[in-house]
């Protein structure tokens, strides 16, 4: 395989994690993130202040973990309080605030990013093949929890939280462990972005990339594992595949979006099932 | 013995509006007490206090002898508590099934950690299916709970309440919307299962049905208990009779 099909899988597992883990919380417990892009990008600066400062790989990957997760737990508790169309504010703001942030921060390397990140030692085939592999151990782990108790207690949370709360389910720290988990693997996948590119900006996790993440979940089917995994794989090679599509990328994301939102709320799984279930019938 | 419920001179102001004033009133185990008033009493802030979706400014709530003033809804359920809703809100995602057998599993809901490490549901969703076919919705257990019928959701709330294995249930309002004929059932399911131990308290509005079945009666009017005692004498009381018709005064006026 080429350099380029490596990069392209790369590309297609990080995005897959990041969709997936946003799908967590909003899909799953019904809290939306329009911010996911920064704790991408948190976990990648954590990796790869690591992974400069020497440390070995599997110790940068955490450090990307624990530091996203740590702050979606921070950001969760906006949630505990904000009603839903509120936190989707908030989030824009954080997301807004931590690439401000890092854009002042000499340690962080300013606008100019971190460069010269040493690389995983893998190889380009190598580091798409870890990527790939933790992107299919999110896909199970997300169809897993849909299934617990945990997913279960999820879908009261976004249906009723008073009501779930009356079932003696404790809705905020349902919401909480929702951000963490979900903002811990988007920490996970910057980590894996750091060591693919091996030099990070803070431009790239920004608001257009939260929104495209957005995108991917909603045009996918906002709740279905599947159904985002293959919106994900759609919307990240179509632009490759046809370039003026590239050129007219954000024109086009955001018109599917306004289409499924008007026509197909439950997005590409919501279609599959309405189909099937006709067949069914017929 | 220790009461199910207790409620202690609960206070609770809304700006300058005093809508409850020193509340009090126990509830044994086992007994059916019917809580009625006139409309702005502070029946459902009395319900918000007891179920913690309020803090009260000052008293406490007790439940089974255990001060649960400062705890969340949460935790109050885990301690043996079931209120139903006035305005009925199945989660609306879910069958009748599963609204109820998430109901049945609050062992692992109440833990997110728990949570996570189980899946299995079969034991939750035998034990919704009795659930379901004693409050009378056996057979829908696979409806859409938007698809049902107002009777139907408000039997609802009653089976996901039941479906915690609760001390007390606190029902607020179950007969309003209901037919006659519905009401009818609604309140013979709800005296059957006090027959079968539950304490019930209900908050109705339907003085024939709390009649019917009640064995004591709790007035409240303008955030006070103005009576406490069994349905005839309660009944009898001026007190209760003006605050539901109105003082003799008023009528000699108009």
């Amino acid at each position: 395989m080429s350099l380029y099909a490596y990069s392209l899988l790369s590309i297609v597992g990080i995005n897959i994690m990041l969709a997936v883990s946003l799908n967590l919380i909003t899909g799953f417990c019904g809290q939306v993130s329009l911010g996911h892009g920064a704790f991408f990008g948190a976990g990648a600066y954590a990796a790869a202040l690591c992974a400069v400062a020497g440390m070995p790989v599997p110790v940068a990957l955490l450090a990307g973990l624990f530091v996203a997760g740590l702050l979606g737990l921070l950001v969760g508790f906006a949630s505990v309080r904000l009603r839903e169309d509120f936190l989707a504010v908030t989030t824009i703001g954080v997301g807004f605030l931590l690439v401000g942030f890092v854009r002042k921060q000499s340690w962080l390397g300013a606008e100019m990013g971190i460069s010269k990140i040493p690389a995983s030692g893998l190889g380009p085939d190598g580091n798409a093949v870890m990527i790939l592999l933790f992107a299919l151990a999110t896909i199970a782990f997300s169809l897993y929890l849909k299934r617990s108790w945990m997913g279960f207690a999820f879908r009261a949370v976004a249906d009723d939280e008073q009501a779930a709360r009356t079932l003696a389910i404790p809705a905020s720290t349902y919401k909480l462990v929702a951000f963490a988990i979900g903002t811990a693997i988007a920490g996970l996948a910057g980590g894996l972005y750091t060591y693919f590119t091996q030099f990070i900006v803070p431009d790239s996790f920004g608001f257009i990339l939260s929104v495209t993440l957005m995108a991917m979940v909603v045009i996918g089917g906002t709740g279905s594992t599947w159904g985002v995994v293959v919106g994900t794989i759609i919307l990240t090679l179509l632009p490759e595949a046809f370039r003026f599509i590239n050129e007219y990328r954000l024109l086009i994301f955001g018109g599917l979006l306004v289409l499924v939102m008007r026509f197909a709320p439950g997005g590409l799984a919501g279609i599959v099932t309405s189909a099937t279930r006709r067949l069914r019938r017929a | 013995m220790t009461d199910t419920l207790e409620v202690q001179n609960i206070a609770i102001a809304f700006g300058g509006v005093q809508a409850l004033t020193d509340v009090s009133f126990t509830v044994k185990k086992g007994e059916l007490v019917g809580l009625i008033g006139p409309n702005g009493a502070g029946k459902t802030t009395l319900l918000k206090i007891i179920a913690g979706v309020l803090a009260p400014d000052s008293g406490q709530i007790l439940l089974g002898g255990k001060d649960v003033t400062s705890l969340p809804t949460a935790a109050r359920v885990r301690k043996g508590l079931a209120v139903t809703h006035q305005i009925v809100r199945p989660f609306r995602s879910m069958t009748v099934l599963d609204n109820t057998a998430l109901a049945a599993g609050h062992r692992f809901t109440s833990n997110p950690l728990t949570a996570l490490f189980h899946k299995a549901r079969k034991s939750e969703d035998t034990h919704a299916r009795t659930t379901l076919s004693r409050v009378g919705l056996g057979g829908l257990e696979q409806s859409d709970v938007n698809a049902l019928p107002l009777g139907m959701l408000k039997r609802l709330e009653v089976a996901r309440a039941l479906a915690v294995e609760p001390d007390l249930i606190i029902l607020d309002e179950p007969l309003a919307g209901l037919n006659h004929r519905e009401a009818e059932q609604q309140v013979d399911t709800i005296a059957a299962l006090n027959a079968g131990g539950v304490t019930t308290v209900l908050i109705e509005h339907n003085l024939r049905e709390v009649l019917r079945v009640c064995q004591r009666l709790l007035v409240l009017d303008g955030g006070r208990i103005i009576a406490d005692g069994d349905p005839t004498t309660v009944m009898a009381n001026r007190a209760v009779r003006e605050a539901y018709i109105g003082k003799a005064d008023d009528h000699v006026a108009a």
